[in-house]
């Protein structure tokens, strides 16, 4: 039986398959939040969740539509100062997975969500890093989830809000950053890993139906693949309807007034 | 020690031309009412200190309130950028507006920097990123043990910090819960600080022992301003009104629509028009 779904739904779906239920994850709103949660109610309900905003191990019914919702507390295990939260839980090295997105991404998996065009003379003004800068260095490792296209996809950032694999290589290593930094990108096309040397973003696995011609057309460097690239396995039928009713919960909680 | 004023005295006291202000709530039990009496009140020239802007920000920036605005997050949440805040950095409408960019750890660090009495916070941060090529307050350090390179930023003392929270009571200590965000640093790292609050009762009677609580010596002004913190929200009396969030979007983008908006809902109102949304909670609830 072959079924309907959209590409941002097998997008969401894939990177909520890359958590683990034994996962500490640090969630950031809007396609994380989708993932993270559409993860804890299907295949790793033990997952902790936590948010910025000082929720540890929250269990949301709707998605948040801020990163501080009342939702988000009510149903958290604990909640924690924010201070506390960078310090003793980011910084401390108590996340297992930070979960990001941006609105550029280059071939190391940098992003910026900070400025299009110059800082002092912006083309686009973006809301800023916000937790990003030191959520990409003090997980243990990080996921990466955006749509693709050669706006986003571009060969050389306009500004670096968090670091990904820098230059490339063992540039990490070099800052003194210990933690694995990006090792999974998913987008509405693919599926991305980091070369093991180089640390470019390699594709892995292709989503259904999607060829390397249309991969290509919407990046801005040219691409690399794997030796072996996979097809992503479509959604199950019980993950799209996982995924659409906690949107349809959460569309109508953000809709009553 | 704490002293209980009407909102408009409890500005007029806070917050003078030119001050550094930190009107802080992480989503939750942001200070409205207060924000919109410092508009009323046509305060000029403020460094604004904030981890998350968001609309009370874009609404203060939007009436010429501000002249820097000291930030990690700007935007709407879940919605999109905001216009007034762009409006001014961009084009100097209606004041010229200049920015001093962080990250949250960043200014987390800063206020508790700031509520300790130091004049630095030390953490590791802004590794391989560009935001220190363009604030010159991102500094490194080298820590005398281990001699890691860390970050430095100066600690946040603001002239003045306004919050929002739950609970007075009648000896003037006051009781936050649900996500604290960075009021408890804001208000101990400021010269003079004004919290509203939804309810003052005479004790707050049965509560967890280690319950956030400012106590009165630290308090400067209290006001009693019920709904206060709408359309964010406060825990256990009403919830964030993400219908508003999305409206605000199309009501800032254009100079017209957010002025005409600003003198029906902010300037011809007081702080009473508040209480109808803690209000309708209560009524829905019984």
């Amino acid at each position: 039986m072959t079924m309907d779904y959209t590409p941002t739904e097998m997008m969401t779906i894939a990177a909520a398959r890359a958590l683990r239920n034994d996962d500490v994850c640090f969630v950031g709103i809007g396609m994380p939040s989708a993932a993270a949660n559409l993860a804890r109610l299907t295949h790793a309900p033990d997952i902790v969740l936590i948010y910025e905003s000082g929720t540890l191990g929250t269990k949301p019914s709707v998605l948040p539509l801020s990163i501080g919702d009342g939702e988000l507390c009510e149903t958290a295990l604990t909640t924690v100062s924010v201070p506390e939260m960078f310090r003793y839980w980011l910084q401390g090295g108590r996340i297992t997975v930070g979960f990001l997105g941006g609105a550029q991404i280059d071939r190391f998996a940098n992003l910026n969500t900070t400025v299009i065009g110059p800082y002092d003379k912006p083309k686009v003004r973006l809301p800023g890093g916000g937790g990003a800068p030191e959520i990409a260095v003090s997980c243990g490792e990080i996921f990466i989830i955006m749509t693709q296209s050669k706006r986003s996809f571009v060969p050389k950032l306009d500004f670096v809000t968090s670091l990904g694999h820098g230059e490339g290589s063992n540039h990490r290593a070099r800052l003194n950053v210990n933690s694995r930094g990006p090792t999974k990108l998913v987008t509405d096309l693919a599926i991305f890993e980091p070369d093991p040397d180089s640390k470019e973003m390699t594709v892995v696995s292709m989503h259904p139906g999607v060829t390397r011609a249309a991969l290509q057309d919407n990046t801005g460097w040219p691409l690399r693949y794997a030796a072996t690239v996979a097809e992503t396995p479509p959604p199950t039928a019980r993950e799209l309807e996982v995924l659409r009713a906690l949107q349809a919960r959460t569309a109508r909680a953000h809709a009553a007034a | 020690m704490s002293r209980f004023l009407s909102l408009a005295e409890a500005v007029e006291w806070t917050v003078r031309d030119g001050d550094t202000v930190a009107m802080e709530g992480f989503t939750h039990l942001i200070p409205f009412a207060a924000g919109h009496e410092v508009i009323r009140q046509r305060r000029k020239r403020l460094t604004l200190v904030r981890m998350t802007p968001d609309l009370l920000y874009d609404q203060l920036v939007g009436m010429g309130c501000a002249e820097k605005l000291v930030f990690s997050w700007a935007g709407n949440p879940g919605v999109g950028l905001l216009h007034r805040v762009r409006d001014a950095t961009e084009n100097g409408w209606p004041a010229p507006l200049a920015i001093e960019e962080h990250s949250h750890a960043a200014m987390a660090n800063a206020y508790e920097a700031g509520a300790a009495g130091l004049p630095c916070a030390i953490f590791r941060g802004y590794i391989g990123v560009d935001l220190p090529k363009v604030n010159p307050n991102i500094r490194q350090i080298t820590c005398p043990f281990t001699g890691e390179t860390l970050t430095a930023v100066p600690a946040i003392r603001p002239d003045a910090a306004i919050v929002h929270a739950q609970k007075a009571d009648r000896a003037g200590n006051v009781l936050l819960e649900g996500i604290l965000g960075v009021q408890k640093e804001a208000v101990l790292a400021a010269k003079r600080s004004l919290v509203t609050v939804e309810e003052i009762v005479e004790n707050f009677g049965p509560r967890s022992p280690n319950a956030a609580i400012l106590p009165a010596w630290t308090v400067g002004a209290i006001a009693h301003v019920p709904g206060g913190a709408y359309p964010s929200y406060a825990l256990g009396y009403y919830r964030r009104d993400n219908a508003y969030y999305k409206a605000w979007d199309a009501i800032a983008r254009e100079r017209e629509t957010f002025l005409a908006w600003m003198k029906a809902n902010v300037l011809e109102r007081g702080p009473e028009a508040f209480a109808v949304h803690s209000q309708r909670a209560r009524q829905a609830a019984e």
